[in-house]
C-alpha cells in the first residue's frame, strides 16, 4: 500500500523525577498520496511530536511508521518540512536557499536553475532571487520556504504552523498559495495550525486532538480545501456549513482548554 | 591644587562649547527623522554623537595638555602660570655675638637644557657678605650663606630674616620668586617658584613628544626602528591569534557537536577562560624564556579559550529548525557542517574573534613590558627606565591607535563577511 500510515504510535517522555509524561497514544491514520490533512489542537496535545515524529526528527516509544511500503527511521528528503520561521537560511540568497536540495543531492547546475526558476515562479518571487533573506518580509520568507521544500520534490510536505507568524491578510494570500500547489503539485500534506478557520480551508481531512494523553478525538472530512483552490477564500468561508463547522470545532476545543486549565488549578 | 584647576577649566569649556554649539551654531540641522522625534531623552536610537563635540573633545585635551606644560604651540597667555626663571634676590639678617647684619642673596634660575655658573656679585660691607647661586630649573637649592661671611655658622652666627621677615630653624618666608626655608641647621633653602605647570619630566609639552616620534622614525630605538617594534607586537599578536583560532574554533566545534568532547574540555576550557593570559607570563618566561616562542605561545592561550567558547556557543546558537530543515532536505552530517552550522556560527566567531584580538593586544605589551628585547611594550618600558617620558608617550598613542586599528579592521571584515550579522 503506498502512501503514509501511522500504525500505534506512542510516545513516552520520562522526567528526570521519576515521573513520565504521555505525549501521545496509540495514534493511528493512514494517508493517501495527494491527501491534505490539517491538524488542530490545545497546546500540549502532541500536534508538534507527531509531525516531529513523521519527519524522524524523534524517534516513537512504540507504534510503526510506514511511507510507501517501507518504515520510516530518522530524517529524509522524501518527507519535507515547513517551519513556521527561522529555517531559512540567512546566508543563502533566496535562489540558493531554494536550489539547497537539489545542490545537496550534486544535481547538476542547469537542471537546478531550471527547477528553482520554475518554482520562484510559482511563489511569485522571480525578482527577488537574489535578495537576502532578511531582505524580505515574513510572508516573502515563509513563500521562500514552500518553494524550498517543493524543490526536493518530498513525497510527504509537513507544515508546522507554517503561517502562524504572518499577519490577517498575508496569511490569507498564502492560504490560497498553499491550496494552489497542494492541487498542482498532488503531494501529500499535514499541517499543523492553532486557527480552526485555517484548519477548515486547508484540510481536506482534519482532525482534532486532544491531551493527556494525546490522541485523536475526532476526524472530518471536508469539502472545503477543494472548493477553495482557484476559489476566492473568503467566498468558501460563506459556505453554509462553514460556520456551523467552525463553531462546533471551536466549542470542542474550548472545551478542552477548560478542562486542562481546572486540572492545572487542581493540582496548585 | 592643579588638579582642580585642570578639571574647573576641563568642566568649563565643556559647558560653554555645548551651549555656543547648540544654542548659537546648531540652528541648521537636517530634518531627517531622527531630529523629528520629539521624545529623545531615554530614546537611545535617538541619540547621535554630536561631531563638533568629538572635535572640540580632542582639541580640549590638547589644549589642556599644552597650557600646562608650556607648549610653544599655544600663545603665551594660555599657559598655566610658568616656573620662575631668571635672577631671584633676596636679603637675609645675620645675628652674631648680638649683632645683626644684612646681605642679599642673588640667585640665577636657569633652565636645565642652559647650565649656568653662579653670578660674580660684591661681597659689600658688614659682617655678612653678599652671596650668588645658580639653581636649574624645578629644583631647590641649599644657599651655604655664611660660606664668606666674617662670622661663621660655627662661631654662633645665625639667620634671623629674611627679606625682613624673621624666621626660625624650620620656618619657611614666601618671597616674590618662590619661598626660602631655612633647614635644620639654619642654612636658608632657596625653592623658586614652580608655577603650575607640569615638569618635562613627567608630562612633556605636545611638540617635544612630536619631536621624539621623528627621531625615533628617523634613528629607530634600542637598536630597531619604529617600525620593526610595532611589527614585532603585530607579528606576534597575529601569529598567537592565528594558532589560536586554528585550534580553538574546531575545539569548540567538537565541544558543541560531541558529548565526549563536551565532557572531555569543559572542565579544562571552563577553568582556563577565567585565569587572565597576563598570570601565565611568568610561567610562560620559565618554560620558553622570553623570545618569539613564549610570547606567541602565551598569545595562543590567550585566544584559544575565547575562540573555543565562541565556537562552541555558535553551535549552540543554531536554530534547531535549520538543522531539522537541511536533515529533511536531505543534507548529510558533513553538508549541515559545511552549509549550516559553520556559516551560522560565523557571527559569533567574530565576535569572539574581535574580544581575542584585543586580549591578545593588552596581553603581549604587557608581555614586552616584563621581558623582551623589540616590541611596542618593551619600548615604553625601557624607555620609562631612562625617564624618556616623551618616549612613553608615544608609545602609549602608538599602542592605542593600533589596537583601535585592529578593532575597526575586524568590524570591518565583518559587515563584508557576516552581513546577515543581527538580522536574522
Amino acid at each position: 500500500m503506498s502512501g503514509l500510515s501511522l500504525q500505534d504510535i506512542s510516545m513516552r517522555f520520562d522526567l528526570p523525577n521519576g515521573s513520565s509524561v504521555q505525549a501521545l497514544e496509540n495514534v493511528s491514520l493512514d494517508l493517501k498520496p495527494g491527501e491534505l490533512m490539517s491538524v488542530l489542537g490545545p497546546s500540549g496535545c502532541g500536534k508538534t511530536t507527531l509531525l516531529n515524529i513523521v519527519a524522524g526528527f524523534l524517534a516513537q516509544t512504540s507504534g510503526k511508521l510506514v511511507l510507501n511500503e517501507h518504515e520510516i527511521s530518522g530524517p529524509d528528503a522524501e518527507r519535507g518540512m515547513v517551519f513556521q520561521k527561522g529555517a531559512l537560511f540567512e546566508w543563502m540568497s533566496v535562489r540558493e536557499n531554494v536550489g539547497f536540495g537539489p545542490s545537496m543531492k550534486g544535481m547538476p547546475k542547469g537542471e537546478k536553475a531550471k527547477i528553482v526558476d520554475h518554482l520562484l515562479d510559482v511563489v511569485g518571487l522571480q525578482d527577488f532571487k537574489e535578495k537576502a533573506i532578511y531582505e524580505l518580509s515574513g510572508g516573502m520568507q515563509q513563500r521562500v520556504a514552500l518553494a524550498r521544500c517543493l524543490a526536493n520534490e518530498p513525497d510527504v510536505i509537513l507544515m508546522d504552523e507554517p503561517l502562524g507568524a504572518l499577519d490577517a491578510l498575508t496569511r490569507e494570500k498564502m492560504q490560497s498559495l498553499v491550496l494552489k500547489l497542494w492541487k498542482e503539485t498532488g503531494k501529500t500534506i499535514i499541517l499543523i495550525t492553532h486557527s480552526v478557520e485555517e484548519a477548515l480551508l486547508l484540510g481536506e481531512r482534519l482532525i482534532v486532538m486532544a491531551p493527556r494523553p494525546g490522541r485523536i478525538h475526532k476526524e472530518y472530512r471536508l469539502p472545503f480545501a477543494e472548493l477553495g483552490v482557484g476559489a476566492d477564500l473568503r467566498e468558501v468561508k460563506k459556505h453554509p456549513d462553514f460556520g456551523p463547522k467552525r463553531d462546533e470545532i471551536l466549542a470542542m476545543i474550548w472545551d478542552m482548554e477548560e478542562e486542562i486549565m481546572g486540572r492545572t488549578e487542581e493540582s496548585a | 591644587m592643579t588638579g582642580f584647576f585642570v578639571l574647573a577649566i576641563y568642566v568649563g569649556i565643556f559647558i560653554a562649547s555645548f551651549f555656543i554649539v547648540t544654542k548659537v551654531i546648531h540652528h541648521a540641522t537636517v530634518k531627517d527623522f531622527t531630529s523629528l522625534k520629539t521624545v529623545t531623552f531615554g530614546d537611545e536610537s535617538a541619540v547621535r554623537p554630536n561631531r563638533a563635540a568629538g572635535i572640540i573633545s580632542i582639541l580640549t585635551l590638547f589644549l589642556i595638555w599644552g597650557m600646562f606644560t608650556g607648549s610653544s604651540l599655544l600663545p603665551g597667555f594660555l599657559h598655566a602660570p610658568a616656573p620662575f626663571l631668571g635672577t631671584a634676590e633676596f636679603t637675609y639678617t645675620v645675628e652674631a655675638n648680638g649683632e645683626r647684619d644684612d646681605a642679599t642673596v642673588t640667585v640665577v634660575v636657569y633652565p636645565r637644557e642652559v647650565e649656568t655658573d653662579a653670578p660674580e656679585v660684591a661681597p659689600g660691607d658688614g659682617f655678612a657678605k653678599n652671596d650668588s647661586a645658580a639653581i636649574a630649573q624645578w629644583r631647590t637649592g641649599l644657599i651655604r650663606v655664611d660660606g664668606n661671611d666674617d662670622i661663621k655658622k660655627s662661631d654662633g652666627a645665625e639667620v634671623v630674616a629674611i627679606n625682613g621677615q624673621p624666621i626660625t630653624r624650620g620656618g619657611t618666608v614666601q618671597i616674590d620668586s618662590g619661598s626660602v626655608t631655612l633647614s635644620d641647621k639654619g642654612t636658608p633653602n632657596f625653592a623658586p617658584s614652580r608655577g603650575w605647570q607640569m615638569e618635562p619630566l613627567y608630562l612633556p609639552p605636545p611638540e617635544q613628544v612630536w619631536t621624539r616620534t621623528v627621531q625615533v622614525i628617523d634613528e629607530g630605538f634600542r637598536n630597531f626602528t619604529l617600525w620593526q617594534h610595532l611589527g614585532y607586537s603585530l607579528f606576534r599578536v597575529v601569529a598567537g591569534f592565528f594558532f589560536g583560532a586554528l585550534v580553538g574554533i574546531p575545539l569548540g566545534y567538537a565541544m558543541g557537536l560531541s558529548n565526549w568532547f563536551r565532557g572531555w574540555f569543559d572542565p579544562i576550557v571552563e577553568f582556563m577562560r577565567p585565569v587572565p593570559p597576563l598570570a601565565l607570563i611568568p610561567l610562560v618566561i620559565i618554560w620558553f624564556g622570553i623570545g618569539e616562542t613564549g610570547k606567541i605561545i602565551l598569545l595562543f592561550l590567550a585566544a584559544l579559550w575565547i575562540m573555543a567558547i565562541a565556537a562552541r556557543s555558535g553551535v549552540s546558537g543554531v536554530n534547531i529548525s535549520k538543522v531539522h530543515a537541511a536533515y529533511s532536505l536531505g543534507a548529510s552530517k558533513w553538508q549541515i557542517m559545511r552549509y549550516v552550522i559553520v556559516p551560522n556560527s560565523l557571527p559569533e566567531i567574530f565576535t569572539g574573534a574581535r574580544v581575542a584580538m584585543g586580549v591578545c593586544w593588552g596581553t603581549v605589551v604587557a608581555a614586552e613590558l616584563v621581558a623582551a628585547e623589540q616590541g611596542a611594550g618593551m619600548m615604553i618600558m625601557v624607555a620609562s627606565r631612562f625617564q624618556n617620558t616623551d618616549i612613553v608617550i608615544l608609545g602609549i598613542i602608538l599602542i592605542g591607535v593600533i589596537g583601535f586599528g585592529i578593532d575597526m579592521l575586524m568590524r570591518w571584515a565583518e559587515r563584508f563577511l557576516v552581513p546577515w550579522k543581527g538580522k536574522a
